[in-house]
């Protein structure tokens, strides 16, 4: 089976033919992360641009990682150093970059659905490297295939995913996989962080922290977005931190073989305190090892996929 | 129209190469000592399976086996799309190695010359050997076996197949032929 798609916009268009294939040839990857010689010449003379409106460090990391031991040129922009400081319109920049040729976009931006604006404008691979509150596909894959890595099978585990759900890309793309998946998802978080009737999407909503984390096989905490949502929703982080933190006591609510995820950077202290996030169950630095191997297999499947999907 | 099919080798035949093969390996290499038998997915590596335990037969001592994978090395990516990946499995250090690819079927020679730029980026092998069970010519690059099974003369509308059995041995190899 060969993968069909030109761009990576989310997990929603994803089949589970297309989540397992993504997962396997992750795996295949992960062998090259820990040789000697971390490179295999694979997309040679490809062009990769990264195109970051947004701050990050970690998901830009991987990419660009992920790009170069695949032996792809590539090229970081941030916005803080292009000329959308200077008025340029989203249409614009990417016609420019395009002008240049590149193979594949690697992208991030504030405004949901900005690559798929810009994917139905230009002829290259639009990958979605997060899209405002929309979508972070890299970020789901790589959390089943640590989920994958730790349970075996992924179909009938119990996931809680806990934070601010309604400001979460990475929940939602989580959540449309998993689902897609057969995996059960609770969504866990105080009534101003979950969205009205995303129970549709097919999962359970509890603002119960610890009602929700009964019997779960893998914890999922969010980061408290200070930067996004302000104040509003928050009376106070020491609030949130007592009713919605984990820590040793409630996540022994949880299986007994639990893992526990953080999409990262944490606020230890606020969503998850110190000994839960250093303890014996946490998989946050595995997950970040992962990151790179599940974005060689995203890049590696772009760029040999065939044309005319999405 | 339909597809006629010839046998090159019978499960007699296969088994007569494979164990010249092994003798062959081990009096050029002279004894195990070093040695590696890497097959090439898919195909390969049950031969070099097969050819490990005739050699460890002959000889009484095993050579190491490992497996490659060429998917991240062809220079066809993008005309003809992402292919699924096999695992690549050298669980040794290949550095002073003899090392002896191994191929069921030699045709244009860039699988080879794939399968040589993968074992060269894990390390630096003494030498790398070429062991096929049939050579079936046309080369496009300057490669030729060290070991042959047969040496079969096709057309390039033919194709050769050879046919494991449950267990994964090679039991026979046949030529295809699109019939006129």
């Amino acid at each position: 089976m060969s993968f069909q798609h030109k761009h990576i916009l989310g997990t929603e268009q994803l089949s589970r033919e297309d989540i397992e294939l993504i997962l396997d040839t992750a795996e295949s990857f992960k062998d090259i992360n820990t040789r000697e010689i971390k490179k295999v010449p694979t997309l040679r003379g490809k062009t990769i641009i990264n195109l970051f409106f947004e701050a990050s460090t970690r998901t830009r990391t991987s990419f660009e990682i992920a790009g170069k031991r695949l032996s792809a040129d590539t090229i970081n922009i941030s916005a803080s150093s292009s000329s959308v400081v200077k008025g340029e319109t989203l249409e614009d920049t990417a016609r420019n970059i395009e002008a240049m040729h590149p193979d594949i976009i690697v992208m991030r931006h504030g405004a949901s659905g900005a690559p798929h604006y810009l994917a139905e404008r230009i002829d290259c691979s639009v990958v979605n490297a997060g899209d405002g509150a929309h979508e972070h596909p890299s970020q789901a894959l790589l959390d089943l295939l640590t989920i994958r890595q730790h349970k075996t099978t992924l179909e009938g585990l119990t996931v809680a995913i806990v934070g601010d759900i309604t400001h979460s890309r990475v929940a939602r793309s989580n959540l449309y996989a998993m689902r897609t998946l057969g995996m059960n998802v609770r969504l866990v978080g105080p009534g101003t962080m979950v969205p009205k009737g995303i129970e549709k999407l097919g999962c359970e909503v509890y603002t119960d922290l610890n009602e929700a984390l009964e019997g779960v096989d893998v914890v999922m905490m969010l980061r408290i977005q200070l930067e996004r949502q302000g104040k509003t929703l928050l009376p106070s982080l020491r609030e949130y931190a007592s009713l919605y933190g984990l820590n040793p006591s409630n996540l022994k609510l949880a299986k007994e073989d639990a893992i526990v995820m953080h999409p990262g950077p944490m606020n230890r202290g606020v969503e998850i305190s110190s000994y839960v996030a250093d303890g014996p169950q946490n998989v946050i630095l595995e997950q970040v090892e992962n990151g790179v191997a599940i974005r060689m297999a995203l890049l590696y499947l772009v760029a040999g996929g065939s044309e005319g999907e999405v | 129209m339909g597809k006629s099919e010839t046998t090159i080798l019978d499960t007699s035949g296969v088994n007569r190469a494979l164990t010249r093969i092994s003798h062959e390996i081990l009096e050029r290499n002279r004894g195990t000592q070093d040695l590696v038998l890497v097959g090439i997915r898919s195909g390969g590596d049950h031969l070099a399976d097969e050819l490990c335990r005739r050699i460890a037969e002959i000889e009484g001592e095993a050579p190491l086996v490992g497996a490659v994978d060429i998917t991240l090395y062809r220079d066809d990516l993008g005309s003809r799309g992402s292919l699924p990946m096999g695992k690549t499995q050298i669980p040794f250090d290949v550095d002073d190695k003899r090392i002896v690819l191994v191929d069921d079927v030699l045709y244009t020679g860039r699988t080879i010359r794939a399968a040589m730029d993968a074992l060269i980026d894990l390390g630096r092998p003494r030498s790398i050997q070429l062991a096929v069970l049939v050579d079936r010519g046309h080369r496009e690059l300057p490669i030729r076996p060290d070991y042959i099974g047969r040496n079969v003369p096709t057309s390039r509308e033919e194709e050769i197949s050879v046919v494991f059995d449950d267990a994964m041995l090679p039991i026979e190899v046949r030529l295809v032929k699109a019939a006129t």
